[in-house]
């Protein structure tokens, strides 16, 4: 029997006070990949906040199960520790704080939330140079302030390198392709992929068919205004390459 | 997140507000309270000065008196006004003897309090390379490591022992960095001064270990007038560090010190502050009123005075810790961290004085206030005339937390000589939402969020402070802001 890692229920939510996500079901078995796809605006990101947590993001119905567990009882920093990621689409600067110290005390706290021993800074950063190198990531990408001065292609393998770090139980990744050049996008694409395991989950939000390529997802879900309007497996993607988002979001306004 | 979390959360945080808030039950000799000749010739007595450390302090009162009125009104802080009468101008634990000879004789409540501070006194106890002097109200209880700083001619002692002992070299220097009537509060110290450090170093030597005072405050209604004297002659060099706290009280207490630095050609001193008196409460009740005259003179060819400090502390810090660039290709320093959190009121920068030739100086300021705090840098460039080719690099950042707190940037540059370099940059940010949620959903609470944060924002200040003291310096930062965030 397939455990669901993640069950959205009748999910709706307002950001500053405009209705953005409006019924949203969704069910994410552990240890599957399921793309989001959708026009802009209609709620892709909205959602990615909803299940981190930002504040201002106000659910106003339905619920999310995380392992069964409410998770939206939890405030963000607990998500996190409960195995939750997300890599931003705009990934935020922190002047003064190297990468290595950042997330060296992201992994601590995740570790110390859950009674496991903390890393040494040996362990820490032996860790930290194999997954760099396996990213094809410079290793002063330990010592730079978080995300200052990164081009957006660096920022994006900087979320991934996050990620490889925090081994998480269920990755929500918010257009992590936007922005890369083929090149990058193959890099970020292969790093996401080696991180696909019995025990890990990926909701992968995107705009494009083409990260769908590298990164072939077991199932792929269609959100248009506000809602899941199809859902099918890989071919779906090459359906709306062809048809465009227009026959969804229209076929749903016309039933 | 559970109930059960929550309020050990809470617990934990109103456990670190201000952890070094005890008293100490101790036999006190203190006076009455009250300003007069008659308690200055007494404090003069109880410390078996000389009768010219006498005619000083009586010279000094004279000028306090013709000063009356004249507080210094400039700096951005609001406070009711000090009688100067409702204050005890000495207070010392009361000793079976004169006064400690060894560490054995020191009471062991105060080596109690010393270790309940982290200060081990004890020598075989004191992590290698820091000596301490500590001084407990008025007096210095226990100056560690002295014997073996003696063998290199080092003199690390009281200021009180200095005088008796080293009253030449005292003579020589005192006042000759922050003259008697320099302003109203170093001009009362002059007169009132209880105890504090002396230091020299001889020429040549380069001191091997971080020389260290601590300043408690302990006795009620009690001011703190210490006094610190730090001569290194040619070429040699030295490292000092200071830290204070006092008890948690409803009333302001006055601290009003005065530190003189004095580096000959090719000298260097490094003087290091985190400063931790009682900032009073949340709504702004109690704590210390912080008075502070520091001064360097670079006086000898290629000198180098380096100012860092990390206030965290005080219900009101009015500080300026300065250098005088007297010779030529001599160089100053100011680091600075000051954080104001509650209703604390900091007015606080640094006074660059280039007064010869290809003199050069530093200065980065980091400012980070949160609540309803006031947090204000004052800074003074001065190029004279005779100053050809002096250069100086200023930087002043503002880090506000929160929608109901101040930060404010005050320059002064005064250039008199066309050839002269001065550089200065400011900046003004938030913490924004967006950096703490990201930090949150990495897995970081809010506290250690902004603590990270902050400690990335002050980090090239903190880089400056001795290994030891630059722990210690990076909790106190996320203590005093500690609850800023909702």
């Amino acid at each position: 029997m397939t455990e669901n890692i993640l069950e959205i229920r009748n999910l709706y939510a307002t950001v500053d006070g405009a209705d953005i996500l409006k019924g949203v079901d969704l069910t994410l078995p552990a240890g599957e990949v399921h793309a989001i796809m959708g026009p802009n605006g209609s709620g892709k990101s909205t959602l990615a906040y909803v299940l981190a947590g930002r504040p201002g993001y106000e659910v106003t119905k339905g619920e999310v199960l995380y392992g069964g567990r409410d998770l939206l009882a939890l405030g963000p920093d607990e998500r996190a520790q409960a195995g939750l990621f997300l890599a931003f689409q705009y990934p935020v600067e922190i002047p003064g704080v190297a990468n290595s110290v950042f997330l060296k005390a992201a992994v601590n706290a995740q570790r110390r939330a859950r009674a496991e021993p903390e890393l040494d800074a040996m362990d820490f950063l032996k860790r930290a140079k194999v997954e760099l190198a396996r990213l094809e990531m410079d290793q002063d990408f330990l010592t730079r302030p978080v995300n200052v001065g990164f081009s957006g292609g660096e920022k994006k393998r900087n979320e991934v390198f996050h990620m490889a770090m925090l081994e998480p139980t269920l990755a929500v990744l918010d257009e992590t392709d936007s922005g890369l050049d083929i090149d990058a996008l193959r890099i970020v694409a292969d790093g996401v992929n080696r991180l696909r395991g019995p025990d890990r989950s990926m909701l992968v939000i995107t705009h494009y068919q083409r990260l769908l390529n590298h990164m072939v997802p077991d199932r792929i879900h269609v959100l248009a205004q506000g809602r899941i309007a199809a859902s099918g497996g890989k071919e779906l993607a090459l359906e709306l390459e062809e048809k465009g988002y227009a026959a969804f979001t229209g076929e749903k306004s016309a039933a | 997140m559970s109930t059960r979390e929550s309020m050990d959360e809470v617990r934990s945080i109103a456990e670190r507000e201000y952890k070094f808030g005890f008293f100490t039950e101790l036999e006190e000799d203190t006076i009455p309270k009250g300003l007069n000749e008659d308690v200055i010739r007494l404090i003069s007595t109880k410390k078996e000065e000389p009768d010219w450390m006498l005619e000083w302090r009586l010279e000094s009162f004279a000028k306090w008196l013709e000063m009356q009125g004249h507080e210094p009104k400039w700096a951005r802080i609001k406070h009711p006004p000090i009688d100067f009468q409702d204050i005890r101008y000495y207070s010392a634990p009361r000793s079976k003897d004169d006064g400690p000879k060894s560490l054995d004789e020191v009471d062991p409540e105060i080596l109690a309090t010393y270790e309940k501070l982290g200060i081990p006194l004890r020598e075989r106890e004191v992590l290698a390379g820091v000596a301490v002097d500590a001084v407990f109200d008025s007096i210095s209880v226990a100056t560690t490591y002295k014997a073996k700083l003696a063998e290199l001619g080092i003199i690390f002692c009281s200021f009180s022992e200095a005088v008796r002992e080293h009253p030449d070299l005292v003579r020589k220097y005192l006042g000759t960095v922050v003259p008697q009537g320099d302003n109203f509060y170093a001009c009362l110290n002059s007169a009132v001064f209880s105890d504090g450090s002396f230091v020299y170093i001889p020429e040549g030597v380069r001191c091997p270990m971080e020389l260290s005072t601590y300043f408690r405050i302990n006795a009620a209604e009690t001011g703190q007038f210490e006094r610190t004297l730090i001569v290194a002659a040619p070429g040699s060099y030295v490292s000092y560090l200071e830290g204070c706290t006092a008890p948690m009280r409803d009333e302001n207490q006055l601290h009003a010190a005065v530190v003189e630095l004095i580096a000959l050609e090719d000298a260097e001193i490094k003087y290091s502050t985190v400063q931790n008196w009682y900032p009073g409460d949340a709504e702004g009740k109690g704590g210390i009123y912080n008075f502070v005259t520091k001064r360097g003179a670079c006086r000898g060819r290629n000198a180098k005075i380096s100012w860092t400090q990390v206030e965290t502390g005080s219900a009101i810090t009015w500080k300026y810790p300065s250098v005088l660039l007297e010779a030529e290709g001599s160089r100053g320093e100011f680091y600075s961290v000051a954080v104001t959190n509650n209703r604390q009121q900091a007015d606080t920068g640094t006074k660059m004085i280039h007064l010869a030739p290809n003199t050069s100086s530093t200065i980065i300021s980091k400012g980070i206030s949160a609540g309803f705090s006031q947090n204000t840098y004052r800074g003074l460039v001065r190029v004279n005339p005779k100053a050809d080719n002096a250069r100086n690099y200023t930087q002043c950042d503002s880090l506000l937390i929160g929608e109901n707190c101040g930060g404010h940037t005050v320059p002064y540059i005064q250039v008199r000589n066309r050839s002269a370099r001065v550089e200065h940059e400011a900046t003004a940010s938030k913490i924004s939402d967006d950096q703490l949620f990201y930090c949150q959903v990495r897995g970081l609470g809010t506290e250690d969020a902004v603590s990270l944060i902050v400690n990335g924002f002050c980090k090239e200040v903190m880089q400056k402070l001795p290994m030891e003291f630059a722990v210690e310096a990076q909790k106190l930062l996320g203590i005093s802001l500690e609850g800023s965030v909702g």
